[in-house]
């Protein structure tokens, strides 16, 4: 048991050693010049414009049931005017990002963990390597990058429709106007609410790329690694969301407050 | 031919007059308790196709990942154009390897580019070729050195087993490299095609003095493009010399190929 428990630690602390490596040849790469644009490019509509639809259907629901579930608890208070403001605040802080950064982890982190480790399994990425080419800077900048870059955005998208979907809650019985509902839920919301939810995005936006995409271009030889890589992507992905979500809340709450 | 030749008299002229382009001494690989390469001598010169022959599993690849630094050799030297590869610094590596060209068994093809992107790969992103007419005219002539220009906008998943190879190869040579190395190039190939990329690879030599290494099963190959023969076995090189020479061997183990 107490060796078994050893080597286990024993792992984590050489994985933790390989990551810190990996992440020094992505900063490396990425101001080392040659920025592959193109694929940059294509990464981002790969992964964050096909990720749109899912966000927006899940966001939609998600801004739906919150407001259906507080609306009974706001009346019984006679709080009712205050449901928007309590929907923008809490879609905007907290159930708007980790949400979306946890479908992303889901549908981003394995997609790319599979996708490099099959490339990594079938010698891809070792021809890419022996040919001269760099396939960091092809392959790893460009959709880290690409996931930094584009989950804040999904984010953004997941909150305005997380919101609409409370509004279609509240409007069931038909007391408030769309214009007036968005105006009220952006009166309530303040800087300090919006900008430690957006750095916030953007750490979540770079663990799903980097665990991604480290799971990936480690993965061992052997079909079943390329399951693993997906596998163990998601999940570290998930772990590390809130992880950073509970660090950055500490810290602007210092900070700010 | 130099079918007259002894394996002394082949050596001996080479290694006075001809640069040594591979030169490997003494070396030892191991992937755990496994020793698969335990001695390992060999000095390839400019301009050479050397054909390295053996059973599957002795560690005819390992021998050219070694080449390529993709392996770190346990002991022994392994130095190309007079540079010791294990110790070269990641600067270094990438400079040598634009110069080594390096056939995969598997193919590796790049599968989410075209063939045309596959071929464009190398010559914009290790040549740094920005001209797009360039860039055009030499994938046509890869690929009409392959026979595979009907093919150009497919996918690698469209492509037969035999095309795949052909293309791994056509990605290879399409930089010119000054050294290459052949894993199995003409493996699963119809005879017909194998005995093409044979002149294939007799072609690029003549034409562009590549020095090459060429690991194959297939003796035909080993006859049309071998300058000389290296049989492998048990991690040891134990037979060496003219194509002719290997087959009036009295070795069992060398008979055993013909
Ligand atoms: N990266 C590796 N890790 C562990 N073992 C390896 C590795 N690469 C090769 N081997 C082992 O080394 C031995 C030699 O492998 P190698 O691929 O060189 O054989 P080969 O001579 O090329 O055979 P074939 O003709 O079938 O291609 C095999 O037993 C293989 O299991
Ligand atoms: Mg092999």
């Amino acid at each position: 048991m107490a060796e078994q428990a050893l080597s286990g630690w024993k792992k984590w602390l050489e994985g933790s050693g390989d990551q810190v490596i990996f992440l020094k040849g992505f900063f490396r790469n990425m101001f080392r010049g040659g920025f592959e644009w193109s694929e940059f490019v294509r990464q981002c509509y790969e992964i964050g414009y096909k990720s749109f639809t899912l966000v927006g259907v899940t966001a939609f629901i998600m801004g739906l049931v919150l407001a259906l579930q507080l609306r009974p608890t706001l009346v019984s208070f006679g709080a009712e005017s205050m449901l928007p403001r309590t929907l923008a605040i809490s879609i905007i802080r907290e159930i708007g990002p980790v949400i979306t950064a946890l479908i992303c982890a889901g549908k981003i982190a394995s997609g790319i963990g599979a996708e490099l480790g099959s490339m990594k399994v079938t010698e891809q990425i070792d021809a890419m390597d022996v040919s001269g080419a760099n396939p960091m800077q092809y392959l790893v900048v460009t959709r880290i990058l690409a996931t930094t870059f584009m989950v804040p955005l999904l984010t953004l998208l997941g909150d305005v429709i997380g919101l609409a979907g409370g509004f279609l809650a509240i409007n069931i019985n038909g007391k408030v106007t769309l214009m007036l509902y968005y105006s009220k839920c952006i009166d309530s919301i303040g800087f300090s609410d919006l900008l430690p939810a957006f750095i916030k995005t953007i750490f979540f936006g770079f663990v799903i790329g980097f665990i991604g995409c480290y799971k990936g271009y480690n993965s061992n030889k052997g079909t079943e690694s390329v399951g693993i890589s997906a596998n163990s992507a998601v999940v570290a992905a998930s772990l590390w969301i809130f992880v950073i979500d509970a660090i950055v809340v500490q810290v602007s709450n210092i900070i700010i407050y | 031919m130099e079918d007259k030749e002894t394996i002394e008299e082949l050596k001996q002229p080479s290694s006075k007059k001809k640069e040594v382009v591979i030169h490997i001494k003494g070396l030892k690989k191991a992937f755990g308790e496994k020793e698969v390469l335990k001695n390992i001598n060999l000095d390839v010169h400019r301009g050479e196709n050397v054909v390295i022959l053996g059973k599957s599993g002795t560690g005819k690849s390992v021998t050219i990942e070694c080449i390529a630094g993709m392996l770190a050799p346990d002991e022994g030297e392994v130095k190309v154009f007079g540079d010791e590869v294990a110790g070269m610094t990641e600067k270094q590596l990438k400079e040598l390897r634009t110069k080594i060209g390096f056939l995969f068994q598997s193919g590796a093809l790049y599968d989410s580019m075209t063939v045309r992107e596959n071929l464009e790969f190398p010559l914009k992103r290790v040549l740094k070729v920005r001209d797009q007419a360039e860039i055009d005219s030499r994938i046509e002539e890869a690929l009409d050195g392959v026979g595979l220009m009907d093919a150009i906008e497919k996918m690698p998943s469209e492509l037969s087993g035999g095309m795949r190879k052909r293309l791994g190869l056509a990605r290879t040579l399409i930089v010119k490299p000054e050294i290459m190395l052949y894993d199995e190039p003409t493996t699963g190939l119809d005879p017909v095609t194998s005995r093409e990329i044979s002149q294939l690879i007799l072609k690029m030599q003549k034409k562009y003095k590549t020095t090459s290494i060429i690991i194959t099963h297939d003796m035909e190959c080993a006859e049309i493009t071998a300058d000389r023969v290296v049989v492998m076995n048990d991690g040891e090189y134990i037979a060496e010399g003219s194509f002719e020479d290997i087959k009036r061997s009295k070795d069992e183990f060398v008979r055993s190929f013909f």
